[in-house]
């Protein structure tokens, strides 16, 4: 069955429509009074002020690969990073560590792990498959650069990023 | 020459060459583009933003040791806006109809600058009357040359040979026909009190009796000009809804209505030809408010500020009077545009043609009727 909708009976003040135009310009006048009078802060000026005391724990932000504390990386170059990678951002080239290293108890580690910061989506898929805890997704947001090859992360420019993370201990870890 | 010696001919030409530069670069063409940045600044406080606060002048290129940012901020923009405009392509689409794609933005600007030239922006500065043209025939003549104005909407409508801009070249045509009678016979009531069509005379006429608007402003109060204030204010406000009307400002924006028909006329229209229609709307808006000023609001007149024949002093003041007046006005124009939403095309008609015209009408027969009683 239809529904009618009673047409609401305008008053003679509503019909010449006038008075509400004024009653709108009011309201409008009452913004521009307060913004000027400064009682309403909404923006934050960007370079200026940040919003980095206020981000939570666990914001993604650009992925970084990280020593331990021993100042070894913690990279295997295992590759299930650049797998799991939903847009195939990461580029991993492992090589052997060589016998007389310090480290060679661990055998793999990357010659370059580049990471694509046009083609990355902030997912931190890479952070949760990695076996070693070695990718994590730090606060950095403002990535920027003038050309394509200046927004591929290198693998001095992740550890720079990333520094040194000492945390939960792993079977390679020779001082165990 | 017959008319004028020849010392008479050349003061004549040299005084309104003068006046033209002033008028037009130093006053007119800053007041747009800072109308612009006055837009974007209202239009943000409106909306609890900030709007554009960054840009000063970059006086440090020239060897200073700080750019100079003035108080509010961003003061600088209309000038990064104007070299951003001149800098972009002129992309002109294959398929438009090249002569009149080319004509229309300048048919959309000039009207609006020609106009400007009967309107008394000042008393007299140095004896010479602060107008361009003072003729004789002033509200004619602006009516005439304003109504060129909506060719250049129509032209672009149409020769850029597609759907949206021919849509809204053709709400534009409707909707300035329409207003362009509201506009007329809303002055008329203003031209009978007065009993001149000189803008000049319009304005010696408040100075002695009041500003049309606001009759009190000569000092006292008569019963002639308590009874002439119904009609001046009816006048006032069909003729203020129809100037927004015919400058396409918002509520009456359908030529451009962004909702439906991208950017309406000036859809294929980019770089400086696309800025000549948005200077052009600006200037119309200046226009605009220059006639409500004159008509309406005792143009460059303040009360208990003597005019020019006191000193160059005293006219400059009647100029900045004129001017703040128009600022007023402006704003209003800006303020009315961020409350109201669009109208409904039938509305639009509606309120044309049934509300404005008829009103308007009737209000010129009451104004003929209480002069024929006071006079």
């Amino acid at each position: 069955m239809a529904y009618v909708v009673p047409r609401p009976n305008l008053t003679w003040k509503e019909k010449i429509y006038l008075p509400s135009i004024l009653v709108g310009l009011m309201t409008t006048l009452k913004h521009v009074r307060r913004m000027l009078a400064g009682e309403r802060k909404v923006v934050m000026q960007y370079p200026e002020e940040k919003w980095d005391s206020h981000m939570p724990e666990h914001y993604r932000g650009a992925p970084t690969l990280v020593m331990d504390d021993k100042g070894r990386e913690r990279c295997v170059a295992c590759q299930l990073c650049e797998f799991i990678c939903p847009p195939r951002a990461i580029a991993i080239t492992p090589e052997e560590i060589p016998t007389d290293s310090k480290w060679a108890k661990v055998e793999k580690r990357p010659k370059e792990f580049d990471i694509d910061m046009i083609r990355c989506i902030y997912c931190g898929m890479c952070e949760e498959v990695c076996p070693e805890q070695a990718i994590f997704l730090r606060k950095d947001y403002a990535i920027v650069g003038v050309t394509r090859a200046e927004m591929v992360h290198h693998k001095r420019k992740l550890y720079e990023l990333g520094g040194v993370f000492d945390g939960l201990v792993h079977k390679w870890n020779p001082l165990k | 020459m017959s008319f004028l010696s020849s010392t008479d001919f050349w003061f004549l030409v040299g005084t309104s060459l003068a006046k033209t530069i002033f008028l037009i670069f130093l006053v007119v063409l800053p007041m747009v583009s800072y109308t612009v940045y006055a837009e974007r600044r209202v239009s943000a406080m409106i909306q609890d933003r900030l709007g554009p606060n960054r840009v000063g002048f970059p006086i440090s290129l020239l060897g200073f040791k700080h750019d100079f940012s003035p108080f509010l901020g961003g003061l600088g923009q209309p000038v990064a806006d104007a070299v951003k405009f001149l800098l972009k392509e002129d992309f002109v689409p294959a398929h438009v109809n090249k002569p009149y794609f080319w004509l229309a933005p300048c048919l959309a600007m000039i009207p609006s600058i020609v106009v400007l030239s009967a309107i008394p922006f000042g008393s007299s500065l140095f004896g010479v009357d602060m107008v361009v043209a003072g003729i004789n025939v002033g509200v004619l003549f602006i009516f005439a040359v304003a109504s060129v104005g909506v060719y250049g909407i129509v032209l672009a409508g149409w020769s850029s040979n597609s759907k949206y801009p021919f849509l809204g070249g053709i709400r534009s045509s409707s909707q300035m026909i329409s207003y362009e009678l509201g506009l007329g016979l809303s002055a008329l009531p203003v031209l009978l009190i007065a009993s001149s069509i000189n803008l000049q005379e319009i304005t010696r006429y408040q100075v002695t009796h009041g500003w049309l608007l606001l009759p009190f402003t000569d000092g006292h109060l008569t019963l002639s000009e308590i009874l002439l204030w119904i009609p001046a204010l009816i006048a006032f406000t069909t003729f203020t809804i129809s100037m927004f009307a015919e400058t396409n400002r918002l509520p009456f924006d359908l030529p451009e209505s962004e909702t439906e028909l991208v950017a309406g006329y000036h859809t294929e229209y980019s770089s400086m030809k696309f800025a000549l229609f948005f200077l052009g709307e600006y200037t119309a808006m200046i226009a605009g408010s220059s006639l409500i000023v004159v008509l309406f609001l005792g143009g460059w007149h303040f009360p208990g500020i003597p005019d020019g024949s006191h000193g160059w002093f005293w006219g400059l003041v009647s100029i900045t009077v004129f001017f703040g007046k128009v600022a007023a006005l402006l704003f209003l124009f800006i303020w009315v545009r961020w409350t109201l939403p669009r109208f409904r095309y039938d509305q639009l008609m509606k309120l044309g043609w049934i509300y404005i015209f008829e009103i308007a009408l009737a209000n010129i027969f009451l104004t003929a009727g209480i002069l024929a009683f006071v006079k």
